[in-house]
């Protein structure tokens, strides 16, 4: 559409904007090293960590995107048809930055920090636990612990500028945030003296040393657990002891770093009641715990091109065009027509100025434009009016009627999303938001990905109106 | 009919809402189920509309025709607890345990023995019976875990089993499996008719398969209403803009001339048509992908006013309507 007064203030008219989020600073600013994106799933998490990702590189910053669990067509779209656990340089970049691209490998990631921590013998004795084999495969949990210990060993490794990483689909939702904390309660607590002490003591005879209590602890715990899997658990612990520590202190690290001020986060959700109610509790706990919040990106926002058209004007002018029709319809076949009825509908449809208009509305006589004079590119050539047959009229009506519908659909949609939104907004109104125009399909490259950024960086939803051009 | 009802499906895709309508659904004539929760985000207290679910059964639905609804969000620590009391009359010992950490290793630091404290509590409503030996609940539905993480989670028994090769918790992983195994179980996913969520559904179709475990039937979610017919849509492309605005401004919304009130709608509404029809044809093709999948397929309309409470019981009628009660 060519620019035009009276459509930009159709086009103003979404979401009323709170605080606006400007992802390009954020993206450019060489003090941001790295970006979280977290959010509840099905939200578009991963899709806005690459898009992000991509962005930032194609503006000079050389990234790498961390995702946890992408969807196979999110990874082609990249280029890469399985991502691992090393970072792999994504193709088709444009300009001067650089884009690699990963996917964690819980399992992997837990065997290098073994290997790193505990001396060859050692590690191997971990490694064949069975204990150990079943935690690090991925028992849940695992993942978010791998996930810090990932991004920490990525920092650490200062080859990129930036680190884009998503978050995984925790059930509780910052259970990664948890982890490194966890963690310590756990090798701070009595509980791992229990299970190592027995190895360490050389079992039974060391068991004399152990107060009453804990004898009886874990003697529950065999019960409890079978005795080979406490061995297996304890030799685990054991084996673990010296590897711990350095484990412990990456936590840490990881933990501080996120709440240092290169860091920002971002809280993805899609306008919807539960992603809303997810985000505002992210929010709130990252506030908790001190970490540094850029904003929330709001994915599937709707547009209109025709919002000053409201639902219900739209569904009472279909009604017209339906009543017109019937009319129409009645009239032309007497046999059918029972005379009252059809009197009563058309006094309807000239109350509403519907029969009469139909043909003979001066407005509808003096706009026999033709379509090759619309403004802008045309879309696919429509034919002129003189090559529609004439039976044709009754199906542009209903078609049009069709239009109206859709067009109420789509503005109760978006009003449900606008209240949806404004209650975030009330409770949170310190947070900025970007928000992301709904896509009808999926992306399937990296032109896709590219689209999305910059969605994400206009910080407004495409309109429908601007499909055609 | 299967008691165990398990509801899984990618996230966003409105499992819980499944679950829930599944639930009063399947508490007609009489009946009796328990929804349970086992993630924690008391989704189920949001659904009904009431205040946040404790760690107890609690009925918080009648279904029409004098059907019950009861409601268990399943706290991991506090089932730990419940089944040391059960298994070994652990009063003071459990609170001990929780001292020593041991309730944060079993249910944090070791988190397979969570999963197997929250099938295990889901398996015991299942056998439960009451003093005339008959079902405590005819059914149990379960919110499960996303679509990424469901056999997993399901299958964490096997692998607990094989872990701990004797002593009680060998035992429970291994009846629990056997409920779980059995035709006394259905796993039913929940999609969109989207292509990550259809994907998703494919991909844990085949992993549930896999792993043995009774794989129930598809929901799709969200189905919007049909707008436009082929007809319409094959119009759309060849409308002359005119035409639609002499249409429009015979409706009544003002001048189809140049510039006039209907005029100017043309292209906006056209443009919404267009992006109707293309995701018309996405989901024609993810109808198709699902069909293949060999499993029963339902589908729940996308409710205009949003979801609320009335709604649910629109969809739980929706569900028995296509017999999956």
């Amino acid at each position: 559409m060519s620019p035009d007064p009276a459509h930009a203030q159709d086009t103003a008219r979404r979401l009323a904007p709170a605080r606006v989020l400007d992802l390009d600073p954020l993206l450019d600013d060489p003090g941001t090293r790295i970006v979280v994106c977290c959010g509840s799933g099905g939200v578009g998490k991963t899709t806005t960590a690459a898009a992000l990702g991509l962005r930032a590189a194609e503006r000079g910053r050389k990234v790498v995107v961390l995702t946890i669990d992408p969807a196979r067509r999110l990874a082609q779209s990249m280029g890469i048809d399985s991502l691992d656990n090393t970072p792999r340089r994504v193709k088709g970049v444009e300009g001067s930055g650089e884009l690699h691209a990963m996917m964690l490998d819980m399992k992997r990631t837990f065997d290098e920090i073994v290997e790193a921590h505990a001396d060859r013998e050692r590690a191997a004795t971990i490694l064949a636990n069975p204990f150990y084999q079943s935690l690090s495969a991925g028992f849940a949990g695992t993942q978010e612990y791998m996930a810090m210990e990932k991004l920490g060993q990525l920092r650490a490794r200062d080859e990129w500028d930036l680190i884009v990483v998503d978050t995984p689909p925790s059930r509780s939702a910052l259970d990664f945030l948890d982890a490194p904390k966890r963690l310590g309660s756990f090798l701070d607590g009595r509980l791992i003296r229990l299970l190592t002490a027995p190895a360490k003591l050389g079992g039974r005879a060391g068991m004399k040393f152990l107060n009453v209590g804990m004898s009886m602890m874990t003697g529950t715990l065999g019960k409890l657990l079978g005795g080979q899997l406490l061995k297996d658990v304890q030799t685990f612990v054991a084996a673990m002891d010296t590897t711990f520590g350095g484990f412990r202190t990456r936590a840490d690290a990881t933990y501080k770093l996120l709440q240092a001020p290169g860091t920002a986060f971002l809280v993805v959700a899609a306008p919807e009641r539960d992603a809303l109610r997810e985000a505002a509790y992210f929010v709130e706990r990252l506030a908790a715990e001190k970490m540094p919040l850029a904003g929330l990106v709001l994915n599937r926002v709707h547009g209109s091109g025709a919002a000053r058209l409201s639902a219900e004007r739209a569904l009472a002018a279909a009604e017209n065009l339906d009543l017109a029709a019937d009319t129409a319809e009645e009239g032309s076949d007497p046999a059918v027509e029972p005379a009252a009825e059809n009197l009563e509908d058309s006094r309807i449809v000239d109350q509403d100025g519907g029969k009469v208009g139909l043909r003979n509305s001066p407005d509808t006589y003096g706009s026999s434009e033709s379509p090759a004079s619309r403004p802008g590119p045309p879309a696919p050539e429509r034919p002129s009016e003189a090559d529609q047959p004439t039976g044709a009229h009754q199906s542009v009506e209903q078609l049009t009627a069709g239009l109206l519908r859709l067009h109420a659909e789509r503005m109760q949609l978006l009003s449900r999303e606008q209240r949806t939104r404004d209650r975030f907004t009330a409770l949170h109104p310190e947070v900025a938001v970007a928000e992301v125009g709904a896509l009808p399909g999926d992306v399937h490259d990296l032109t896709g990905l590219r689209d999305i950024g910059n969605r994400l960086a206009a910080n407004r939803p495409e309109l429908p109106e601007a499909a055609g051009d | 009919m299967s008691r165990l009802q398990v509801v899984s499906g990618k996230g966003g895709t409105g499992k819980t809402t499944v679950a829930a309508a599944l639930a009063l659904a399947l508490a007609t004539e009489g009946k009796r189920t328990l929804l349970v929760e086992v993630e924690g985000r008391q989704g189920i207290a949001q659904r009904f509309e009431t205040e946040a679910l404790p760690y107890e059964e609690r009925k918080i639905a009648v279904a029409p025709g004098g059907g019950e609804v009861f409601a268990l969000a399943i706290d991991p620590e506090l089932a730990l607890l419940d089944y040391l009391q059960m298994f070994y009359k652990l009063g003071s010992a459990g609170r001990a345990l929780k001292k020593l950490g041991a309730i944060d290793f079993a249910t944090t630091i070791a988190p397979g023995l969570r999963d197997v404290l929250l099938t295990g509590k889901a398996c015991e409503a299942v056998r439960r019976k009451d003093k005339s030996g008959r079902f405590r609940y005819d059914y149990v539905v379960m919110d499960a875990p996303p679509t990424g993480r469901i056999t997993r989670f399901l299958n964490v028994n096997d692998e607990v089993a094989g872990l701990a090769k004797i002593g009680p918790i060998h035992n429970q992983a291994q009846a629990v499996m056997r409920v779980l195994k059995s035709p006394e179980t259905a796993v039913h996913l929940v999609t969109l008719l989207e292509e990550m969520p259809v994907q998703e559904t494919a991909d844990g179709i085949a992993e549930l398969r896999a792993a043995r475990l009774p794989v129930g039937r598809v929901i799709v979610n969200m189905v919007r209403p049909e707008v436009l017919d082929a007809a319409d849509l094959e119009l759309v492309r060849t409308v002359p803009r005119a035409a639609v605005a002499r249409s429009l401004s015979a409706a009544g919304l003002g001048g189809a001339r140049r510039g006039g009130h209907a005029e100017r709608l043309v292209d906006p509404l056209l443009a919404q048509a267009e992006e109707y029809a293309e995701r018309h044809t996405l989901e024609h093709e993810q109808r198709a992908v699902l069909g293949e999948l060999g499993l029963p397929l339902h589908e729940l309309p996308l409710l205009a006013e949003g979801m609320d409470l009335a709604g649910l019981y629109e969809l739980a009628t929706e569900l028995r309507k296509q017999g999956m009660s």
